[in-house]
C-alpha cells in the first residue's frame, strides 16, 4: 500500500492559537478516505496545508511524495476545491471550463462537457447567478476534469441537496474506479462518508483517533452487552473503545482482531455512525478524565 | 492564463484606455493646429493662444489625464487585482489549477504593465502636442502665463514625456502591493490612491533636482538682469529684509537655486539694508537706482544661479523614468516574494 498523503508533526499556528498542532497521519493511495472529525478538529487546515495554501508551523506533510508548495508539475497531480467553492462571479460557466482548459495541461475537456451538461449548467450563465449548489458542483467538475492522481475535497457537498449530493458522490466513485485516483474527502457527516468512501480517518483535536479500511473497521469492532465487569477483566487483545455501565450490565465497545469467545457477551455489530460517535467521544472523556492525551494505536 | 488574464483585465483596461484614446484624439487633431497659430502669430504666439478657448481646453484636459493616469491604473487595475481575488476567495480556485502562484501573479501583473506603459504613453503625445509651445519659450516668447511655462518646470515636467510612463508603472505596483498587504480591495485602493499622490508631489521636489548637477553661473546684479526684489519688514525700519532674484539668461531653464554672495562669496540671507534704494520702484530717481547698483557691485556683492538648462529635458526625463522603474522592479519583488511567502 503506497502512501497517497503522510503528515508527521504537523501544525500550524495562527497567532496563538493552533488550528492543527502535532498531527501525524497517513493516507493511502487509490482509496476514497473520508475524514471525519467534529468541528474545529483541524480537517480544514489539514486539507489546506496538504494542497499547499497553508504553510506548516511546525512539523512536514508530504504529499505523493512531494512538498505541496512545490512547481507547476507536482500542482498539476494535485486537485483541491475549497469548503466555500468559489467561482468567479463575473465569468460564465462556459469560461470556468475555459479556465481549466488553459491552466491544466491534463484537462479532460469531453468529462467537464459532459458534467455539465449532465448537471444542467448552462455554459452561458454567469457563475455569480448559480445557486450555491450549481456553484458546488462548478467547482468539482474543475476540481475531477483537472484530472489529478490525488484529489482533496473540503466538505464538498456541504451545500448540496440530498439528491445532488447523492449523485456527486456517485460521479466520485466512478471517476476513482475510470482512473487511478485517491480522493480524502472531509465531513463531519458519516452518511457521506458511508456511501463514497472505503477509509475512514477520525480526526478529533488535530488527533487522529482510528484510521482504516472501513469494512476491516466494522468487522473488528464490536458492542458487548452483559454482566456488569471492570475492563481489567477483558482480554488482553479487546482494546476498549468506549464504555458505559448501569448497576447490573456493561456495555463495551471494543476493537478485537480475534474473534469474541466469552458466552456472557451479547455481541452485536456496529454501523459506521456508531463507531465514529465512539471514538470521538472517548477523545472527549480522556480529556475530561485526565487533560492529556494518551498515545493510540494506530489500527489498520 | 494570458487568456484568463485578459478576460478578468478588458474591461477596466477598456474603460481607461478608451478614455485615453478620446484624449489622444483631441490631442492629435489640435496639435497640427497649434504649429499652424505659430508659424502664423510669431511673437504674438502666447497672446493669441490665450484667445483660443479650444486648444486651451486640450491642453490642459491633456494635462490633467496625464497627471490623473498613474492614480487610476493604481487605484483600478493594481489594488483590485489581487485583493479581490483574497476577498472572494478565487485565489484558492486559480492557485489549485496547474500553475503556481508566481506565474500567475506573473502573467497578471506582465499584461496590466503593458496596459500601464502604454497608458504612460500620454505624455509622449503631449510632448508631441506641445512642440510649438516649447519652440516658443525658445524663441524667448512669454506671457508669464501657464502655456509659456518651459517644460522642464516639474508642473510641465511631470506631465510630458517617458516620466508619465514610469510613473504609471509604478502606480500599478504600489496598487499591487496595497491589495498584497491589506487584502481588502476598497482598503487597498484608498492606499494606493494616497501614495500615488504622495510619490507624485514629492518626486517633482525632491527628486527632480537631485537628477543631475545643475550649471552654476554667477553673476553681478545689475538694474537689467533683476528679476525679482523682495523685502519684508518696516520700509523704514533699519535692518529691512531684502532678497533679490536675477534672471539666469537662459530660455527655457529650469533655475533650482538663486542666491546672493556677499563679498567673500559665501551665501548670505540678506542683502545689507542700504541695498533697498536699489528697488525697482517707479517713482525713484534713477541716478540714486544706478548708485545703487553700482554700490552692490563694487562692494563685491554677485548673484549665483543655479539651473538645468533646456538641453537636459530628455536626459533627466530618462533618469527619473529609470528611477521610478527602478522602484517599480523593487516593489515587483516584494509582491512574488510575499504571494510565495504570506499567503500560505
Amino acid at each position: 500500500m503506497s502512501t497517497a498523503l503522510q503528515a508527521r508533526g504537523l501544525g500550524k499556528r495562527y497567532g496563538r492559537t493552533w488550528a492543527l498542532s502535532d498531527c501525524t497521519l497517513e493516507v493511502p493511495s487509490g482509496r476514497v478516505v473520508g475524514l471525519v472529525g467534529p468541528n474545529g478538529a483541524g480537517k480544514s487546515t489539514f486539507l489546506n496545508l496538504a494542497v499547499g495554501m497553508l504553510r506548516p508551523s511546525a512539523g512536514e506533510i508530504e504529499v505523493l511524495g512531494a512538498r505541496p508548495t512545490g512547481p507547476d508539475v507536482q500542482r498539476a497531480r494535485v486537485g483541491f476545491v475549497g469548503q466555500d467553492t468559489p467561482t468567479y462571479a463575473g465569468l460564465t460557466v462556459g469560461e470556468h471550463l475555459r479556465l481549466g482548459a488553459h491552466l491544466n495541461p491534463a484537462w479532460d475537456a469531453a468529462m467537464a462537457q459532459d458534467r455539465i451538461e449532465r448537471l444542467g449548467l448552462d455554459p452561458k450563465q454567469r457563475a455569480g447567478r448559480l445557486s450555491g449548489g450549481q456553484r458546488a458542483q462548478l467547482a468539482l467538475t474543475l476540481g475531477v476534469a483537472k484530472r489529478p492522481e490525488l484529489l482533496l475535497l473540503d466538505e464538498p457537498v456541504a451545500s448540496l441537496d440530498p439528491l445532488a449530493r447523492r449523485e456527486f458522490l456517485q460521479d466520485l466513485m466512478e471517476a476513482v474506479a475510470d482512473q487511478e485516483l485517491t480522493v480524502v474527502l472531509s465531513s463531519h457527516l458519516v452518511s457521506d462518508v458511508e456511501r463514497a468512501c472505503d477509509y475512514l480517518v477520525v480526526l478529533v483535536d488535530s488527533e487522529v483517533q482510528v484510521a482504516g479500511d472501513i469494512e476491516h473497521l466494522l468487522a473488528t469492532h464490536h458492542r458487548l452487552t452483559g454482566p456488569r465487569r471492570e475492563p481489567a477483566q477483558l482480554p488482553a487483545e479487546q482494546h476498549v473503545v468506549s464504555v458505559s455501565h448501569t448497576d447490573r450490565q456493561s456495555t463495551y465497545l471494543v476493537q478485537t482482531e480475534a474473534p469474541i469467545l466469552d458466552p456472557a457477551w451479547e455481541v452485536s455489530q456496529l454501523d459506521l455512525e456508531d463507531l465514529v460517535l465512539a471514538y470521538m467521544g472517548r477523545s472527549a472523556a480522556q480529556r475530561h478524565a485526565n487533560g492529556s492525551r494518551p498515545a493510540l494505536e494506530a489500527l489498520r | 492564463m494570458i487568456w484568463l488574464t485578459w478576460r478578468q483585465f478588458r474591461s477596466s483596461a477598456a474603460i481607461v484606455l478608451g478614455a485615453l484614446v478620446v484624449g489622444v484624439f483631441a490631442l492629435a487633431v489640435t496639435g497640427p493646429q497649434l504649429a499652424d497659430l505659430l508659424r502664423d502669430s510669431g511673437e504674438d504666439f502666447f497672446t493669441r493662444l490665450s484667445t483660443d478657448g479650444t486648444k486651451k481646453a486640450v491642453y490642459l484636459a491633456g494635462t490633467a489625464l496625464a497627471y490623473a493616469v498613474p492614480g487610476v491604473v493604481g487605484v483600478f487595475w493594481g489594488a483590485p487585482m489581487v485583493a479581490r481575488e483574497l476577498e472572494s476567495g478565487t485565489h484558492r480556485l486559480v492557485w489549485n489549477q496547474s500553475i503556481t502562484r508566481s506565474r500567475w501573479l506573473a502573467s497578471k501583473l506582465g499584461i496590466a504593465a503593458l496596459g500601464a506603459a502604454l497608458a504612460g504613453c500620454i505624455g509622449l503625445v503631449l510632448t508631441w502636442w506641445s512642440r510649438p509651445l516649447d519652440e516658443a519659450v525658445l524663441r524667448g516668447y512669454t506671457d508669464n502665463g501657464p502655456y509659456s511655462a518651459p517644460r522642464l518646470w516639474p508642473e510641465v515636467f511631470s506631465t510630458h514625456g517617458v516620466v508619465p510612463i514610469g510613473m504609471t508603472v509604478l502606480a500599478l505596483v504600489i496598487g499591487v502591493s496595497a491589495g498584497l498587504v491589506v487584502r481588502r480591495a476598497v482598503a487597498a485602493m484608498a492606499l494606493t490612491l494616497a501614495t500615488v499622490v504622495a510619490v507624485q508631489v514629492l518626486t517633482p521636489m525632491l527628486v527632480q533636482p537631485r537628477l543631475m548637477t545643475p550649471e552654476t553661473m554667477t553673476t553681478a546684479i545689475t538694474s537689467e538682469n533683476l528679476r525679482g526684489f523682495m523685502m519684508s519688514g518696516d520700509e523704514n525700519a533699519a535692518d529691512p529684509q531684502i532678497v533679490v532674484e536675477v534672471a539666469s539668461g537662459q530660455v527655457g531653464a529650469w533655475v533650482t537655486e538663486n542666491r546672493t554672495l556677499d563679498p567673500d562669496g559665501r551665501p548670505v540671507a540678506y542683502l545689507p539694508a542700504w541695498a533697498k534704494a536699489c528697488a525697482p520702484d517707479p517713482r525713484a530717481v534713477s541716478a540714486e537706482v544706478d548708485a545703487c547698483f553700482l554700490k552692490l557691485a563694487d562692494e563685491g556683492y554677485r548673484q549665483q544661479v543655479k539651473y538645468h538648462p533646456a538641453s537636459r529635458f530628455w536626459a533627466l526625463q530618462w533618469r527619473e523614468t529609470g528611477l521610478l522603474l527602478v522602484l517599480a522592479a523593487g516593489l515587483t519583488g516584494f509582491c512574488f516574494w510575499r504571494i510565495r511567502r504570506d499567503f500560505t
